[in-house]
């Protein structure tokens, strides 16, 4: 079962990093950016039976070590 | 928001401090003054339960410039230079987050530094953390040095010393200090002042957001077990703005435009308002309407009281304000105007223009609540100290346990973790990690700094007076063994919770001693910090003095490392090896004891040894020269062999007399230095030696391929490069 | 001659380039802020290290857009002298002045540290005062040194002589434990085509002074100069 799960930083915590290369963005003259937020992208391949199996298991990947829950939120996709 | 019982008790304040703000306002406080008030009277911000027992350090010599009260203290080195330093601590934040909340640890104390207008040239961390058998503590030690690094590392100042220690009363809370060393030309030096009524107040670097509001509060408040759950408080660290913010205000200082400056740290704006105020005896109007923001629909508390990083505050003089932004703007900084100095000696806060806090500003800063607790000598204070030395059976093998010493995590390399930071960016680093201290030049003049942190915490858990003192005799012996001069110290005092009379006790005495060391080795204490709280669930840290110090080389040429350099050198020691084995590293990792009395301290025969060492380093004799502590001349002897340049043999004989094997090899006496030098120097030394009543006497020569102590230890010295060299990578991964 | 130091937003080793250029080789040495549009009077520019942008997105990435990179690029057409170390090495390999990429390290760490690397080319204008073979110790600090190309790239530059130094033993054997960081072909520095443009990780300005230890980087400044003077007139 394929599962994509999104890491982002929560609401309110400082992203540095979506600072800079917003700012680089405006810089280089694209117009039009309203905020920028990097996060990160795994994709999971686990070996459950049932879509609810796997977004039980990725979530729970999830809160132990996949987002750092101190100042990221996480959203997990089951594919299909 | 009305100000009910539980809302002042959420603010972590008493009843009668409650009561004494309603005196000094004459009327209740709104909740914005609440907020401002529960920060600045926070034990983190106000120093109230420590502040009457620190007036006891020595905090004048005739090179202090810039004593305790600053943002960081500052000491002349001649040449029209001075050097600027302090330490401060981060424990808490780190040990909920340990990346970020080291990182923040580390960008906080370097504000601290150019603030004051000196460009940081090195900083420094003492770490401490819980055994090695607690889960938590290798996740602990992996994100701090990497929030060490990952923020020392971005912003170029090379993070060139430290220390790290492990030990079960940190398994629910770790230590994370950092020091800061800058330089800055004297007659540059600036100052945290509003200065100038009328003056222009801008607001400089990051924007303002819900980060760690409440950080100062969390800080002097002690964990539950529900203490995780604090986390949304935590800030992120943006090294990158700190850097443009560094380059911008050093660039600023070239100017004449400024009148004051101040970082925004713990209790962000309101303490950077209220003390630069203070300190001018003038006042402050800010509108935080004009406060740039992060985030949306935030409130004037929250903005009063938000502790995001990487932001400044500077009053300017009227009339260079365009000149000010202009160059905050070149460094992609926001920069804005957000008040101006008053006279009427109170913080006056408005929100777009409605007047939202009035409060006078020596009640936040030079009149809190001042306490004097409790003290009281812990009821288990005599059994910890008993220790019937008979009771330890002397080891058969010396040699395995000379290999389980070298490998405990105490002692054994710290390369895994300076591997990580960069100490070498700047090109000023002499000597690297890993000798006595580490030795800096300062480019443009012959000079060279020392620099190093110190504490044995085991020894103030035994005794607090003579722990306190052996902090800073060793610290400054680290310093003498370099070639240096100690001339300053500063120190982060990490207790429990105050309210215990058993913590006050420790925190009395370990100051008295400390005192005592800086007295009688004539060095003044010029910055510091207070970190109460430290406990959790009732169980208190062991006390942690660190001391940080620096020492000036007049010409860098003279300075020594711990290494061994040449085959055929003679091996002396300075100092006596007393019959001691009580509060020592080996009676912890073999007998896993933290018992008896720790090693005798008498300060004149220290400072003749110090003193002693010195007149022979700039004599020009002494090859190397190595201060004997944890692991005593045994592991001393090891690092001493294990040259970077590659490892060099050793074999000496000491005179047993009538001590314990285990404490000439292992014991941990105090005032004692192991140097090597070429033979014909051998007399010279003994000269300086007799001249200054320090004993002495030669034990061997450097060479071969193994270590050979009394024919007790002896090794291979691949096998001890193993032991000593790797454990802590295996331990951390 | 006369060295220009690039200092973008970040840089952090642009002081200690213009120190060696300027105060080590005797030569005239200026900063040249990132937003300049022009490098006139220079024979040699250098892009030092440090964290151009906080290192953030990917190392080098947003700094190979700023201004001077254009004038770097049209400066190294014309047979000027570039020289990128560590931070700078991976702001050319993004710009796409010197082909490949230098991913994270093997160990994902932070890596600082004296390591030894082998000169492969002293025919260069970067290393012609060494001689062919010979080990030299020089610091790394880096998170991100694991050079990496295509099969066809890697071979074009070792059949062009385009790689420079190689992490080796002390010994000068080029070895997978000598690899401090999982390098391809232990690469620690290479040239462009040209030959004119040197992109290395290690950091040569940290032992040029015998107070510091050592003095096996010097030798690329000395090279440099000895280049720069060979050919008289500015370039630019």
């Amino acid at each position: 079962m394929k599962v994509n799960v999104y890491v982002t930083l929560k609401k309110g915590v400082l992203d540095p990093q979506g600072k800079a290369v917003a700012g680089a963005l405006v810089e280089l003259g694209f117009k039009g950016l309203r905020g920028l937020k990097i996060g990160k992208f795994m994709e999971l391949d686990l070996d459950v039976q049932t879509a609810q199996d796997a977004r039980k298991l990725a979530e729970e990947m999830c809160r132990k070590l996949l987002a750092n829950t101190v100042i990221e939120d996480f959203r997990v996709e089951v594919e299909g | 928001m009305e100000i009910t019982p539980s809302v002042i008790e959420e603010h972590g304040l008493t009843v009668e401090e409650y009561r004494r703000i309603e005196s000094v306002l004459g009327r209740e406080p709104n909740i914005v003054e609440l907020g401002i008030f529960s920060v600045m009277w926070s034990e983190h911000c106000s120093y109230k339960s420590s502040k009457v027992h620190l007036r006891n350090f020595p905090t004048k010599g005739p090179y202090v410039l810039q004593g305790p009260g600053e943002n960081a203290g500052i000491v002349d080195i001649g040449d029209g230079l001075a050097v600027c330093f302090k330490m401060e601590s981060h424990n808490h934040p780190s040990f909920i987050e340990p990346y970020q909340g080291a990182a923040t640890g580390v960008g906080g104390i370097l504000r601290d530094i150019f603030t004051m207008g000196a460009r940081p040239v090195a900083t420094l961390n003492s770490l401490r953390f819980g055994s090695k058998d607690n889960p938590k503590t290798r996740y602990l030690l992996g994100g701090v040095v990497a929030g060490i690094a990952g923020y020392g590392n971005c912003i170029g100042v090379p993070t060139v010393g430290g220390e790290v220690y492990f030990h079960e009363s940190y398994d629910n809370n770790c230590l994370v200090n950092a020091m800061t060393v800058g330089i800055v030309r004297k007659d540059r030096i600036f100052r945290g002042t509003a200065a100038g009524v009328g003056n222009p107040v801008i607001y400089v670097g990051s924007r303002t957001g819900r980060d760690g509001i409440h950080g100062a509060t969390m800080a002097s408040d002690s964990f539950g077990t529900g203490g995780e759950e604090r986390r949304p408080t935590v800030q992120v660290g943006d090294p990158f703005t700190e850097k443009l913010l560094l380059e911008a205000c050093l660039e600023a200082f070239k100017t004449d435009y400024i009148a004051g400056i101040q970082d925004m740290g713990a209790a962000g704006l309101t303490s950077s308002s209220a003390e630069m105020a203070a300190r001018a005896a003038t006042g402050m109007e800010i509108d935080v309407g004009l406060v740039p923001r992060r985030e949306e629909g935030m409130t004037p508390y929250e903005v009063m009281l938000s502790e995001s990083q990487e932001r400044m505050l500077l009053v300017v003089k009227k009339g260079s304000e365009e000149g000010v932004l202009e160059i905050f703007r070149k460094w992609d900084l926001e920069a804005c105007i957000i008040g101006r100095v008053t006279d009427t000696r109170r913080l006056r806060v408005l929100d777009n223009r409605i007047p939202v806090a009035d409060i006078p500003v020596d009640a936040l800063t030079e009149d809190v609540p001042v306490y004097r607790r409790p003290s009281q000598r812990p009821k288990w204070q005599d059994e910890a100290i008993s220790l019937d030395v008979k009771s330890i059976p002397e080891p058969s093998d010396f040699n395995a346990v000379m290999l389980r010493l070298l490998s405990s995590l105490n002692i054994s390399s710290r390369k895994w973790i300076y591997r990580q930071y960069d100490h070498m960016v700047r090109t000023d680093t002499v000597v690297l990690p890993g000798s006595d201290a580490a030795v800096l030049r300062i480019k443009g003049t012959d000079k060279g700094l020392a620099v190093t942190v110190d504490c044995n915490s085991r020894y103030v858990y035994l005794d607090p007076f003579t722990g306190g003192a052996i902090a800073v005799s060793e610290a400054a012996r680290n310093i003498s063994a370099s070639g240096a001069e100690p001339v300053a110290l500063t120190d982060c005092l990490n207790f429990g919770n105050p309210e215990r009379p058993e913590v006050m006790w420790q925190f009395e005495n370990a100051i008295m001693g400390m005192k005592e060391a800086c007295v009688k080795l004539g060095i003044p204490v010029i910055s510091g910090n207070v970190s109460f709280y430290n406990e959790t669930s009732g169980h208190s840290i062991y006390p942690t003095p660190t001391v940080g110090m620096v020492g000036v080389l007049k010409d860098l040429k003279r300075h020594t490392t711990v290494w061994f350099k040449e085959e055929g050198d003679a091996i002396a020691l300075l100092g006596e090896t007393l019959d001691e084995i009580g509060g020592s590293e080996y009676l912890k990792v073999i007998y896993s004891r933290d018992a008896g009395l720790p090693p005798r301290l008498d300060l004149s025969v220290e400072k003749n040894l110090q003193d002693a060492c010195r007149e022979a380093i700039r004599a020009g004799i002494i090859r190397s020269a190595h201060d004997l502590s944890d692991g005593g001349l045994s592991v001393a002897m090891v690092e001493s062999c294990l040259s970077p340049q590659g490892p060099i043999g050793a074999v000496v004989d000491v005179p047993s007399g009538n001590i314990r094997k285990d404490a000439l090899l292992f014991g941990e006496s105090q005032s004692r230095i192991m140097v090597s030098l070429m033979e014909k120097d051998v007399k010279k030394l003994g000269d300086i030696a007799r001249s200054r009543g320090v004993p002495f006497r030669v034990i061997g020569r450097v060479g071969g391929s193994s270590l050979n102590i009394n024919g007790l230890v002896v090794l291979p010295l691949e096998t001890i490069a193993d032991a000593w060299g790797n454990a802590l990578a295996r331990f951390a991964g | 001659m006369k060295f220009g130091i690039v200092v973008f937003p970040g840089s952090n080793c642009d002081h200690d380039c213009y120190h060696v250029a300027r105060h080590v080789s005797g030569q005239s040495a200026e900063y040249v802020w990132h937003r300049t549009a022009g490098l006139k009077g220079l024979d040699c520019v250098i892009l030092p290290g440090g964290f151009s942008y906080g290192d953030y997105l990917r190392t080098g990435a947003i700094a190979r857009f700023s201004p001077v990179m254009a004038e770097v690029e049209r400066f190294a057409k014309k047979g000027g002298l570039v020289v990128g170390i560590c931070n700078g090495f991976q702001i050319l390999c993004e710009a796409g002045i010197l082909p490949g990429v230098l991913m994270r390290n093997r160990d994902l760490k932070f890596i600082c540290d004296s390591v030894y690397v082998r000169v492969e080319n002293a025919k260069t204008p970067f290393t012609s005062s060494y001689r062919e073979g010979r080990v030299l110790r020089l610091p790394i600090a880096h998170a991100d040194g694991n050079y990496f190309t295509d099969g066809d790239t890697l071979k074009r530059l070792e059949d062009n002589g385009q790689i420079i130094f190689r992490y080796s033993t002390p010994d000068g054997e080029v070895s997978a434990e000598a690899n401090p960081n999982g390098s391809l072909g232990n690469i620690a520095g290479i040239v462009n085509r040209g030959g004119n443009v040197l992109g290395l990780m290690p950091h040569p300005e940290r032992v040029s002074e015998e107070v510091l230890g050592s003095i096996d980087g010097r030798g690329i400044f000395e090279s440099i100069v000895r280049a720069a003077q060979a050919r008289g007139t500015h370039l630019s």
